[in-house]
C-alpha cells in the first residue's frame, strides 16, 4: 500500500502548559512494497509517527494516506477497523501484551475480533508459526511458560495472523541476543519479499537500516531531517554527526582506511569478504612488481 | 588488600524443584578492580548470576563469597553495601521525586549520617556528570540520564562491585555512549570492580576479561582477544563476533597474514598500514 504524510503535525495536550509538538509538518512518501527504516533519537517523534499509520493517533493538522484510507485532523475515519486489519504493528517488547491461556488462543485473538472464520484462523495460525519458527507442539502451551525469545515470536505470530499488507516494526529485536536478532530480522525480510509487504522499521541500528531497508527517513525534533537511499544517507557522515547519529561501522572503517592509508576505497555495499579482497589488493598492490 | 573478590564455588541454581537447572556447577572469581563482561544467549543464566551476587536469590548448591563472607539471608545487607546493581529498565528503578532524593534513598536504607549523605550525593552526581540536576524529576530525564542517576545512586553507597545488568539495552545510541563513557571514567577513577552483562559486542571489547555463559554453564573465560578468535564456536552458541574480527578473518582468508587478532579499528588499521608501507 502506498503511504504518504502531507504536512502532518501532532501536538500532545494542546492548549495546556504541557503542550508538546511531537511532529512538525512532516511530509514523505512510502511506495507500496518498499522497506523503509525510520531512525531518530528518543523524543524525535518516531513513536508518534507510527501511531498515525493505523489510526491510533489522528493528525492535529495535515493528512495521512494509507492506501485508500485517509486520516485528517478533526475528521472521523469510519474505516478505522479496515485500516487496522491491514496495518499490523509490532510494538516494542510485544511479548508484554500476551494474555491468553494458550499460544493458539493468543495468536487467534486478533483475527477473531475481526470476524475471520475459524477454519481460516487455523490456517493462518499454522502459517504464522511456521514463519516465526514456533514448533506446533507449543500451540497448546501457556505463552507464559515459554522463554523470552519464544514469547516474542508468539506475539509476532499474532500480528502476522491478521494478514496485514503493511507491517510496522518498532525496534523488534530489542533485548534479544545477537543470534535471535538476526533470526527475527531475516524472518521479517523474508516475509516482506514473499508477501510483497510494505514494511516500516523503527530502529536505532544503522547496521539493520543498511542491511534491510531500501529507503531511510531520519527524524529529528519532530521534523524530517533527511531521507534517501541508505548509501546516500550514509555518505553524509557530518550531517548525521550533527544530530549525534553514527554511520554503520563498515562505512566508518572504510572512511578511516581512505584517510589514514591515503588510498582509493569506496563503500558501495560490498560484503565483508568482498571488502577484504579489495583491501588485500590495495595494500599488497606494490608487491606485484617485486 | 586481603580478600577483596567475589567468588562463586560450584554454584547450581533453579527457580523451582521441578524446573531445570538454570546454573550448573558454576565457579569463577571476580578480582579487585577489574572489568568483567558477561555474555551469553538469552536464558544462558547471566542475569541469574547477577541476582545471586547480591543476594536477590540464593543457590541450592555451592556457595558465593563476597570478600570472604558467604552470601546468606543474614549477611545480605552487608553484601548489598558492597555489591551495587543497575538494571535494564531505567523507568523501573526510581523511588524519589527528585534526583537528589533518589540518590539519597540507597544511603538512607544503609542508615548513613546526613552530612555524609549530602557529601556523597554531590560527589556521585559529579562522577556521572549529572551535577546540577539535583532538583529535577527523574521521570523527565532522558533514558541515558536516568541510567546515569541510577549509577550515581549505586556509587553513593560506595560499593566495591557494581553489576550492570544490560543497563544500556533500552537506550538509544546516544544514551548508550553516555553510559559507556560514565562507566569508563568511574572505573578508572575509583577502586572498584565492574561486572557488565551485555549483548553489545563493542562493549565486550573494552572489558579486561570476559565470561561467556552457555546453557547455564561457563563456556569460556578469557580476554576479549582470546574470545573473538573463536568465531565459529561463538556463532554455534548463538553469539557473534564484532565487525573488526569478521573483517580480520576474511583478510586472513584473502591472503593477508595478520600478526594478531585486532580488537578495534585502530589495531586493524595499523596492521594494514604495515603491509601497505613495506615493499
Amino acid at each position: 500500500m502506498d503511504i504518504s504524510f502531507d504536512k502532518v503535525s501532532y501536538t500532545y495536550q494542546p492548549n495546556t502548559p504541557f503542550e508538546h509538538r511531537a511532529l512538525d509538518e512532516v511530509s514523505f512518501r512510502i511506495n507500496s512494497g518498499s522497506y523503509v527504516a525510520v531512525i531518530g533519537h528518543t523524543g524525535s517523534g518516531k513513536s508518534t509517527l507510527i501511531q498515525h499509520l493505523n489510526g491510533l493517533l489522528q493528525p492535529t493538522s495535515g493528512e495521512v494516506k494509507v492506501g485508500e484510507y485517509h486520516l485528517k485532523a478533526n475528521e472521523k475515519n469510519k474505516q478505522l477497523r479496515k485500516l487496522r486489519e491491514q496495518v499490523g504493528v509490532v510494538f516494542q517488547y510485544p511479548e508484554h501484551q500476551l494474555f491468553e491461556e494458550t499460544v493458539a488462543k493468543d495468536i487467534a485473538f486478533g483475527p477473531q475480533n475481526f470476524g475471520v472464520p475459524q477454519e481460516e484462523i487455523h490456517r493462518r495460525t499454522r502459517e504464522a508459526v511456521k514463519a516465526t519458527q514456533i514448533h506446533e507442539d507449543l500451540l497448546e502451551r501457556s505463552p507464559f511458560d515459554l522463554s523470552g525469545g519464544q514469547m516474542r515470536r508468539v506475539a509476532i505470530s499474532g500480528v502476522l495472523a491478521m494478514n496485514p499488507q503493511v507491517l510496522v516494526l518498532d525496534e523488534p529485536t530489542a533485548g534479544l541476543d545477537p543470534n535471535g536478532q538476526k533470526e527475527i530480522m531475516d524472518m521479517f525480510h523474508r516475509l516482506h519479499k514473499d508477501k510483497q509487504l510494505t514494511t516500516i522499521l523503527v530502529t536505532h541500528s544503522m547496521e539493520d537500516a543498511l542491511a534491510y531497508a531500501d529507503h531511510i527517513v531520519i527524524l529529528n525534533q519532530g521534523k524530517v531531517y533527511m531521507e534517501s537511499a541508505p548509501l546516500e544517507i550514509f555518505k553524509q557522515q557530518q550531517a548525521l554527526e550533527d544530530v549525534q547519529l553514527d554511520v554503520p561501522e563498515v562505512i566508518q572503517f572504510v572512511t578511516k582506511v581512505r584517510d589514514q592509508l591515503g588510498v582509493e576505497l569506496e563503500y558501495t555495499g560490498q560484503s565483508i569478504a568482498e571488502l577484504a579482497k579489495e583491501l588485500t589488493r590495495i595494500v599488497k598492490g606494490d608487491r606485484v612488481y617485486e | 588488600m586481603g580478600n577483596t573478590q567475589i567468588e562463586f564455588r560450584n554454584v547450581s541454581f533453579r527457580y523451582q524443584e521441578d524446573m531445570p537447572w538454570v546454573l550448573k556447577d558454576v565457579s569463577f572469581t571476580i578480582y579487585n578492580n577489574e572489568w568483567v563482561a558477561m555474555i551469553g544467549h538469552n536464558g544462558s543464566g547471566k542475569s541469574t548470576i547477577a541476582k545471586l551476587m547480591n543476594g536477590l536469590l540464593f543457590p541450592q548448591e555451592g556457595e558465593i563469597l563476597v570478600d570472604g563472607q558467604p552470601v546468606t539471608a543474614s549477611t545480605v545487607w552487608d553484601i548489598r553495601r558492597k555489591v551495587g546493581m543497575v538494571f535494564q529498565n531505567p523507568d523501573n528503578q526510581f523511588v524519589g521525586t527528585t534526583v537528589r532524593d533518589d540518590v539519597a534513598f540507597g544511603m538512607e536504607n544503609h542508615g548513613m549520617a546526613r552530612d555524609l549523605m549530602l557529601e556523597r550525593i554531590t560527589e556521585s552526581l559529579e562522577a556521572v556528570g549529572m551535577n546540577g540536576y539535583e532538583r529535577h524529576e527523574p521521570h523527565r530525564l532522558s533514558g541515558g540520564q536516568k541510567q546515569r542517576v541510577a549509577i550515581a545512586s549505586v556509587l553513593a553507597v560506595s560499593p566495591q562491585y557494581i553489576i550492570l545488568d544490560e543497563a544500556t539495552a533500552m537506550l538509544d545510541p546516544k544514551g548508550r555512549k553516555e553510559i559507556m563513557e560514565t562507566i569508563r571514567e568511574v572505573q578508572s577513577a575509583r577502586d572498584l570492580s565492574l561486572i557488565t552483562i551485555t549483548h553489545d559486542l563493542l562493549e565486550v571489547t573494552q572489558a579486561d576479561r570476559v565470561i561467556v555463559m552457555n546453557k547455564g554453564e561457563i563456556w569460556m573465560e578469557g580476554t576479549p582477544r582470546e574470545l573473538f578468535a573463536k568465531k565459529e564456536q561463538l556463532i554455534e552458541i548463538g553469539l557473534d563476533t564484532p565487525f573488526v574480527s569478521k573483517l580480520a578473518d576474511e583478510l586472513k582468508d584473502a591472503g593477508l597474514p595478520l600478526t594478531r587478532e585486532p580488537l578495534n579499528h585502530q589495531e586493524l588499521l595499523e596492521e594494514l598500514w604495515t603491509f601497505h608501507s613495506t615493499r
